[in-house]
């Protein structure tokens, strides 16, 4: 597997990514330039957390408008895989390949270890996973509560498209297991295809026990899965 | 060349001298030095570099007495950043600087530009920055002003480091009325390079190209060197346009920027444009390289039109860097930047005549001779004695102190003391920083006694803390200076690192008052000696004076970043209790010291005594007994006993960690001749409460090192609560009323009047 991990001026977490794609997976990872015009045969592309141009205007706004990322929409739309995470799952949604919208946090900036619970499998990021399985991982954002029109968000339960949700220890979607507002404590979503997928919380973080979780390889682990189906 | 006065200069009068806070001596000096009268553009320049921000006038001659060389210091002060190896080829590069005035008058851009500042101070070097940490002090949080301080500094400590993608993992911050007017911002940052690629400050190369990077220069900050070196007043808040405005995003382009600049081999040496801007770093480069140097101000990029060379040589813009260029290598240079959307001007040149020179255009605006600019700056030895307010408050007898009627429960005193801000859980202040950016942290803040972070490519790990008890300092400077120390080396041996060394942030008063001047220079005798015992070297600071407001000055406050190194970073150790049965050591021993304690401080609203004695024999031998143990994996938490005394600190290894809280219950009647609560919250120096499931392993060692040692009870399941037994009677304590006490108090603080409501006037209450 191979995986392009973009880097846009602010981004901040391509290291991590990348760490997590070749130290922990052993797979192969390319870094991408905001300004190129190629994929360089990427088999999956990330978009990393950060703070693209600044997250000036809006997180991810103006990211949206970087050359590399005509790539990556065609690389969805020819059912490629992405993922964006924090500030990636921003410029995703700016870039209308995932719906809705991250505001502002209720509460201010946030970082904390957060658990989340998997929704669905039926995606290559979660496809190892299990149903209602609770993962924990950092959260460090300060414009991530997810909203949508509840048109939109009635879609997207009914398609299957909620992947992850802000839960408590014992599982369930509580006010005070969301961290920033979300609404229907949704943590992270997917597109109509399914090849795109987008999240706050960190999985790239939550890969090396010695840092205290591993709750993240599941992900990376079904991307691999699918990769080398 | 002799410089001519621009049109619509103001002419030199004694009123302008004055207001360029230069002293008649010096004006004399300066005028002595050039054979004529300054222009208005060299009296601005004069100002700035010999502001005390800058030239360090009456601490330099104290400074050079501290310890500062080791086998392994690659660099000492006098750079932007110390660097010491830490073996595989790799060194690590790290400073503490203030931002303490602006701060005071605009909290989020003065903090935010304080972080700003101390990671352009790190990558100068080559470095990468992979850890920020912040000591902070603040007035009561009683006091609506202090609230809007507290949440703008947080804020803007967060909103810069999060968004530089550096990990802000600890610090260390205190309430104290002493801090009401003049609040204390002290950030440092360290950075990792390989040792082949550090490089220095130094401008060097007869001919090479002077380049100005990174972001334009603009009006904001003008003076703000000056405004660093007096006192604040009422009259602060007018200040408020020296104080400059950060912009993240931009120092983020800058970093990636120049490490990849320094990695290309085009560049001789690189320097922030911190304090005084171009002033500075163009005139302290060539005084370190000991060449010339020609600036023409027309070539600056700048933002605003109409910017004189006065605006434009003492303007506090931040995000930019000036490099000494490689001649031939300019379009190379500027096209590294570019790929970075930021620009690069060639503003001046390396030269061999001895002199400093600015130009506007071919005119000349300003010139010194040689590098007496620098060298010529007055050193001062001011007079110094001990303050007798001071000496009568350290004799008081603070045991005679009657005790309240509620501490007849000694369960009600602990919990009074987790409320204090000061000991209570720092969460609502570094939940707002991103701890774990760039997967490297292995104990965060709230963890363990000093944050730990891996090296990647190695089995080893960073210890890193700041610390410094200001209380201890004003009631004994000598013993203050050196517990600061004492507690920053014991806190990074309680996560297992080994010591290695300093960088300090001297925040003091008015270092012409006598009374001030002498808590300095003991306070820097005591870290000296302290330095020298524990093996840590000073690899360099910051010196802010003049921390004063209306209500007086502030506790002095010598601030200690310390960096330690673990030879495998799997044995970082963590602070909270963690298997019931563990048993639990007290390394150390009580006393019945109880003087300048938080106790009394917080309880009784007292702050008088002897701070704790200092054995610095003693500490050392601490540290090597926990080194040892930790380094055997014998050790499941380690916690030093710090503000609060040993009742607070078990407490803190009980409740720490929220989710998984222990009981404890130990007993303490072998030390039945200590008034208990001087046992309880007395804070004797050079103890540890550590949990073990092999007591005598642990207590040969200390044996071994003649540190006293006592196993004292268990571990216990959480719904036994913390039960400590003292002569006459045992504490009990259920763990959810402390956890509610420690985790609580400063959230419900900081709820009670929304900030923004109080109005921008500086804070006045009684003095302390």
């Amino acid at each position: 597997m191979k995986v392009g991990i973009v880097t846009f001026p602010g981004s901040n977490c391509e290291g991590d990514a990348f760490h997590a794609v070749v130290d922990q997976l052993g797979e192969q990872a390319v870094m991408l330039w905001h300004k190129d015009h190629d994929l360089q045969g990427s088999d999956v592309v990330i978009l990393p957390g950060g703070f693209a141009y600044g997250d000036y205007l809006r997180a991810g706004a103006i990211a949206r408008f970087s050359p590399i990322m005509k790539e990556v929409a065609a690389h969805a739309a020819k059912g490629g895989v992405v993922l964006g995470i924090c500030n990636g799952f921003q410029i995703a949604c700016e870039a209308g390949l995932l719906p809705g919208a991250l505001l502002r946090n209720d509460v201010g900036y946030r970082s904390m270890p957060v658990t989340i619970r998997v929704e669905h499998t039926n995606t290559t990021f979660t496809s190892v996973a299990k149903v209602g399985q609770c993962l924990t991982m950092p959260i460090a954002h300060g414009e991530g509560r997810y909203a949508a029109s509840d048109d939109v968000l009635d879609q997207l339960e009914s398609d299957g498209q909620v992947l992850f949700r802000y839960v408590n220890a014992a599982g369930e979607t509580t006010v005070d297991a969301n961290p920033n507002g979300a609404m229907r404590n949704i943590a992270g979503v997917c597109n109509a295809a399914r090849n795109v997928i987008g999240l706050m919380p960190h999985p790239e973080r939550a890969v090396d026990l010695l840092l205290g979780s591993i709750d993240g390889l599941v992900l990376f682990e079904s991307l691999l899965v699918a990769a080398h189906a | 060349m002799t410089p001519t006065p621009r049109p619509g200069d103001p002419t030199i009068t004694p009123a302008l001298v004055a207001e360029h806070g230069l002293t008649r001596d010096e004006y004399d000096r300066l005028v002595n030095m050039l054979g004529r009268t300054p222009t208005f553009t060299e009296l601005g320049i004069v100002s700035a570099l010999w502001s005390e921000h800058c030239s360090y006038k009456h601490s330099r001659p104290l400074l050079k007495k501290l310890p500062t060389t080791a086998p392994y210091v690659l660099q000492g002060p006098g750079e932007n950043a110390g660097v010491i190896s830490i073996g595989d080829g790799l060194a690590v590069a790290f400073k503490i600087e203030s931002h303490n005035h602006p701060s005071a008058v605009e909290p989020y851009q003065g903090a935010a530009t304080g972080v700003g500042g101390i990671l352009r101070d790190v990558f100068t070097m080559g470095a990468r920055p992979i850890a920020m940490l912040n000591s902070l002090r603040f007035g009561s949080l009683d006091n609506a002003r202090v609230r809007y301080l507290v949440a703008g500094v947080v804020r803007g400590i967060g909103d810069y480091g999060n968004c530089m993608g550096v990990p802000t993992i600890a610090g260390d911050v205190m309430f104290d009325a002493a801090y009401e007017g003049n609040p204390l911002v002290n950030a440092m940052c360290v950075g990792i390079l390989r040792e082949d690629e550090l490089i220095r400050a130094k401008a060097e190369g007869i001919g090479n190209s002077i380049m100005a990077v990174g972001a334009r220069t603009g009006r904001d900050g003008i003076h703000g060197a000056s405004f660093a070196s007096e006192d604040l007043s009422h009259n602060s808040d007018a200040k408020r346009p020296r104080v400059q405005v950060g912009d993240p995003f931009t120092e983020k382009l800058l970093l990636e920027a120049t490490l990849e600049l320094i990695a290309s081999g085009h560049c001789v040496a690189v320097q922030d444009m911190g304090a005084a801007g171009l002033t500075s770093s163009s005139a302290e480069m060539a005084e370190r390289g000991d060449v010339g140097v020609t600036i023409d101000t027309l070539k600056v990029p700048v933002r605003e039109s109409g910017m004189t060379p006065y605006e434009i040589l003492l303007s506090e813009s931040q995000e930019r860097m000036l490099v000494v260029v490689i001649k031939g290598r300019e379009e190379k240079v500027r096209a590294i930047l570019a790929k970075w959307d930021l620009t690069a001007e060639v503003i001046g040149q390396v030269i061999a005549e001895p002199v400093y020179r600015v130009t506007e255009g071919k005119k000349v605006v300003a010139e010194f001779p040689g590098n007496r600019l620098v060298t010529d700056c007055p050193q001062y030895h001011p007079a110094a004695k001990e303050s007798d307010a001071i000496v009568a408050l350290r004799a008081q007898d603070v045991h005679a102190i009657p005790s309240l009627p509620l501490e007849r429960n000694s369960a009600w005193t602990l919990r009074r003391l987790l409320e204090s801000p000061t000991i209570a859980s720092k969460r609502w202040l570094y939940r707002q920083y991103d701890s774990t950016v760039r997967t490297n942290t292995v104990l965060g803040p709230g963890s363990g006694d000093a944050a730990v972070l891996r090296i990647r490519g190695t089995k080893k790990g960073l210890a890193l803390k700041t610390d410094c008890n200001g209380r201890y300092v004003y009631l004994d400077p000598r013993v203050g200076g050196r517990i600061a120390v004492a507690e920053a080396a014991r806190n990074v041996a309680c996560v297992g690192a080994r010591p290695m060394a300093i960088t300090n942030c001297l925040n003091f008063g008015n270092p012409t008052r006598p009374d001030i001047f002498f808590q300095f220079r003991e306070a820097l005798a005591g870290m000296g000696e302290a330095c020298v015992a524990l093996g840590t070297p000073v690899t360099g600071g910051n010196v802010s004076l003049y921390n004063e407001s209306p209500i007086g000055a502030v506790y002095p406050t010598p601030t200690i970043g310390m960096v330690g190194l673990l030879e495998d970073v799997t044995n970082a150790t963590g602070m909270t209790f963690r298997e019931a049965e563990d048993e639990i050591i007290l390394l150390g021993e009580p006393t019945d010291e109880l003087g300048a304690s938080e106790y009394l401080s917080w309880i009784h609203g007292v702050v008088a005594g002897a701070p704790p004695a200092c054995d610095l024999k003693r500490e050392r031998a601490l540290i090597e007994t926990l080194h040892e143990s930790i380094n055997k994996r014998l050790l499941h938490s380690a916690h030093d006993c710090s503000e609060g005394g040993f009742a607070v600190a078990i407490a803190e290894c009980c409740i720490g960690d929220q989710l998984k809280m222990r009981g404890a219950m130990v007993d303490l009647t072998a030390w039945k001749a200590i008034p208990s609560r001087a046992l309880l919250f007395g804070e004797a120096q050079g103890r540890a409460i550590v949990s073990t499931s092999d007591s005598a392993a642990v207590l040969a060692i200390a044996k071994k090192h003649g540190i006293p040692a006592r196993m004292i009870g268990h571990v216990k399941p959480t719904g036994e609560g913390l039960v400590i037994g003292v002569s006459g009677h045992s504490m009990r304590a259920p763990l959810l009323d402390l956890s509610s006490a420690y985790h609580d108090a400063i959230p419900k603080a900081m709820q009670r009047a929304p900030a923004e409501e109080v109005s921008a006037e500086l804070a006045t209450g009684a003095p302390s």
